[in-house]
């Protein structure tokens, strides 16, 4: 009831574009991802649909709730992740799979044609040197450093698995795919975790070792939708089958990786050489200048609707502690709690509720916010001078005039202070918001680490980190107006105190 | 209202505090418009005795009245506005200037500005403050000065009672003097009911019409100053009245 309520009150509040929209294409974080997702999305506008796209959400996980709680109508997804990682099944068939899908009100529409199965990639010059060849080889050399995805390591059919199955000795340590490569190339790491239609792995001269062993599954590339999906888009996602082989998928993911063209236009060109859309010039350019600016909103959007209702639930909260001293350990101990959850992790438990994109990002941001703001505000309470509140009341003040009058400007101070560390944190956590499709300044950082493209990285990381400064600078002009100078609780230039 | 009714009558007051007995059996009657000083050894409860009065304490069991009405505690900022009280820490009020201290009741009160003009002028030049120090912050001013703004803040509403606990005890003892005798001077021209607890017996002799004579928990002898100390009821009260004398 609440939350209905809630969710009702964000929605106003953000007059939320997407109700044009008749369809919501999603993908996850990654280039291929993107790029498909790109790719059924333009299919499905050529049969005629509005399309909304989501893209850039989280892992497997957030992408999944998303689509089955019909925030997405369909994402690009591959079946050896399906069967691993969604159904948690041995079973690998695909009929089997699809019968699976549709009890659980999906579809899985017909492959796209490649494979990309999981492969473990090395420096050619260093593999030459090692004498590898495959992933048997691997057990020669135990000092090979293994710089794994964190999902790759989780999985059953990742790390575990292979280690047991081929005997590796090696350990490896977890990072972001992203990053993988400039690690090799930088000398950091020898060997990551890739998918086999990689285009930057022609880009690094990385050369992947061959599975003797058939271990790793199949991994189909295929539109993952849902089975209330209108025939007519059905028609035209299936209309892709067979379409993309293992080089074609490759040379596509080249293209926006070192050519630097945008998802967008690879996904036209190639679906005008088809012929499934008319030729022409393609989707139009939209500059990252552009976009920054929609951008810098969004995370606005984000940053302050969820600071005023933290404050608006905070402040009242911590009166009522304040005023209820049995109540200040529960509430502490709970906001508390809230924020040693990861960020990451609390934006992806929203999915499973909320669903995905600003609403939960909000909810996500609103709770996090609440520590910095309850704590500070109840310590600003606790600390007034008792004589001072004896004082109010020996005079003849109401409870409410002890508040106005008294117990809240001389807690002004700290308030502001938890005020702006919430609103700092918050400008940074936001930026993770993009994994849930929220938008904002992750978004440029999210794409440019699926991209390795640094500067795109700085096109989000930069404006954030202004914003955290023109926010600390907003704060203290604030407390400059509204608090005499003697009651900022500066060092006192004359005594040092 | 008050008519013949003592000012302050506690009857047959218990009192207990964090499961210390502070007060059992305690009667006390406050005569109108006159100085009572509560004097006695340190600890001996005089500071909760006033507490009573103006419900910062409340017993657990007995009356407390004013102006023969029982105390009403659902009613205290009403009845509190009708006696004001100074402390000896003071606590003025940080964020607020010298003039808001003194006049934040009277406008919450909803006095005119000229009214509130007026009496803060009233009481600042009775109590030596130089109007200048209207617009300074209590960090602003000596200990001195903020006691007598203290004084002033107890005063505004004019009220018909006054608590005073060790009011005028951050007073170095010169200005002491002073302010003896312009408090004398008002109670003179304005005379109201003052309660004043003190340690300093020479301060209660000169000021107070009426003394009461604490031991711990009881009172021992109330009267006169004078009368007192002709005649102490008791060894303690000798004692006592001995030490400054």
């Amino acid at each position: 009831m609440i939350r209905r309520g809630l969710i009702a009150v964000l929605m106003l509040v953000l007059s939320l574009p997407a109700m044009a929209s008749e369809l919501t294409v999603g993908s996850k974080a990654d280039r291929e991802g993107h790029l498909l997702g790109e790719l059924f999305a333009q299919t499905l506008e050529q049969a005629g649909f509005d399309v909304e796209r989501r893209f850039g959400l989280g892992q497997t996980i957030v992408t999944y709730q998303a689509l089955a709680e019909g925030q997405v109508d369909v994402y690009p997804e591959y079946t050896g992740t399906i069967a691993q990682a969604i159904f948690k099944t041995p079973e690998a068939d695909l009929s089997a799979l699809k019968d699976e899908a549709r009890s659980r009100g999906l579809r899985i529409l017909p492959p796209l044609g490649f494979n990309n199965t999981y492969a473990l990639a090395i420096k050619r010059e260093k593999a030459a040197e090692l004498g590898l060849e495959t992933l048997g080889d691997m057990t020669d050399a135990p000092e090979l450093r293994l710089g794994l995805t964190h999902e790759f390591i989780e999985r059953d059919d990742g790390w575990r698995g292979l280690k047991a199955s081929y005997e590796l000795p090696q350990t490896p340590s977890g990072l972001e795919h992203g990053i993988a490569y400039q690690a090799i190339n930088n000398g950091r790491i020898d060997m990551t975790d890739a998918y086999s239609t990689d285009g930057d792995l022609k880009r690094f001269d990385l050369i992947l070792l061959e599975d003797d062993k058939h271990y790793f599954p199949a991994y189909l590339a295929v539109p993952f939708v849902r089975e209330d999906l209108p025939p007519r888009a059905i028609d035209a996602l299936s209309r892709l089958e067979g379409r993309l082989s293992d080089e074609a998928m490759q040379t596509l993911n080249a293209k926006v990786s070192s050519d630097g063209a945008s998802f967008a236009q690879v996904a036209h060109e190639f679906l005008a050489d088809q012929g499934l859309v008319d030729q022409g010039s393609g989707p139009e350019h939209i500059s990252r200048f552009e976009r920054l600016g929609s951008d810098l909103i969004r995370h606005l959007e984000l940053t302050v609707t969820a600071l005023v209702l933290a404050a608006l639930v905070g402040l009242p909260l911590s009166l009522a502690v304040y005023r209820t001293p049995r109540l200040a350990r529960g509430v502490l101990y709970t906001t508390g709690l809230l924020q040693t959850i990861p960020s990451i992790a609390l934006l992806a438990l929203m999915v499973p509720v909320f669903g995905i994109g600003v609403v939960p990002a909000i909810i996500a941001l609103f709770l996090y916010s609440l520590l910095p703001i309850v704590r500070a505000a109840i310590t600003a309470l606790v600390t007034v001078d008792p004589l001072l509140k004896k004082v109010a009341r020996g005079m003849g003040l109401t409870r409410r005039q002890q508040l106005r009058y008294v117990v809240l400007p001389l807690a002004a101070p700290n308030l502001l202070t938890g005020l702006k560390t919430a609103a700092v944190i918050n400008i940074g956590t936001a930026t993770l918001a993009a994994f849930i499709g929220a938008g904002g300044l992750g978004d440029p950082i999210v794409t440019g680490l699926s991209l390795n493209d640094y500067e795109l990285v700085l096109y989000g990381a930069i404006p954030a980190a202004l914003l955290a400064i023109v926010t600390e600078l907003v704060f203290e002009l604030i407390e400059r107006v509204a608090i005499p100078a003697h009651m900022r609780g500066h060092t006192d230039p004359r005594t040092g105190a | 209202m008050d008519g013949d009714a003592p000012a302050i009558t506690c009857s047959n007051i218990e009192c207990a505090f964090e499961q210390q007995v502070l007060f059992k059996n305690l009667h006390l009657k406050l005569p109108v418009r006159q100085i009572t000083a509560l004097v006695g050894a340190s600890g001996c409860g005089k500071s909760s005795l006033l507490n009573l009065m103006n419900g910062l304490l409340q017993p657990d069991a007995g009356q407390v009245r004013i102006f023969g009405e029982p105390l009403d505690y659902t009613r205290l900022p009403e009845t509190r506005r009708g006696m004001g009280y100074a402390v000896q820490q003071i606590g003025l009020m940080p964020h607020m200037t010298v003039e808001r201290n003194i006049t934040l009741l009277a406008r919450l009160a909803g006095w005119s500005e000229a009214e509130r003009t007026e009496r803060l002028e009233t009481l600042m030049a009775l109590m030596a403050l130089d109007p200048a120090l209207a617009t300074r912050y209590p960090h602003q001013i000596s200990g001195g000065q903020a006691q007598r703004v203290g004084l002033c803040r107890a005063m505004m509403l004019n009220p018909p009672i006054l608590l005073l606990d060790e009011a005028f005890s951050a007073v170095d003892p010169i200005t002491r003097v002073d302010v003896h005798a312009r408090f004398q001077t008002l109670q003179r021209d304005e005379p109201r009911t003052v309660v004043m607890v003190t340690h300093d017996m020479r301060e209660a002799m000169k000021l107070a019409d009426h003394l009461v004579v604490m031991g711990p928990g009881e009172i021992l002898q109330t009267g006169a100053p004078d009368g007192i100390a002709a005649r102490p009821a008791g060894d303690q009260v000798k004692r006592l009245m001995e030490v400054d004398a």
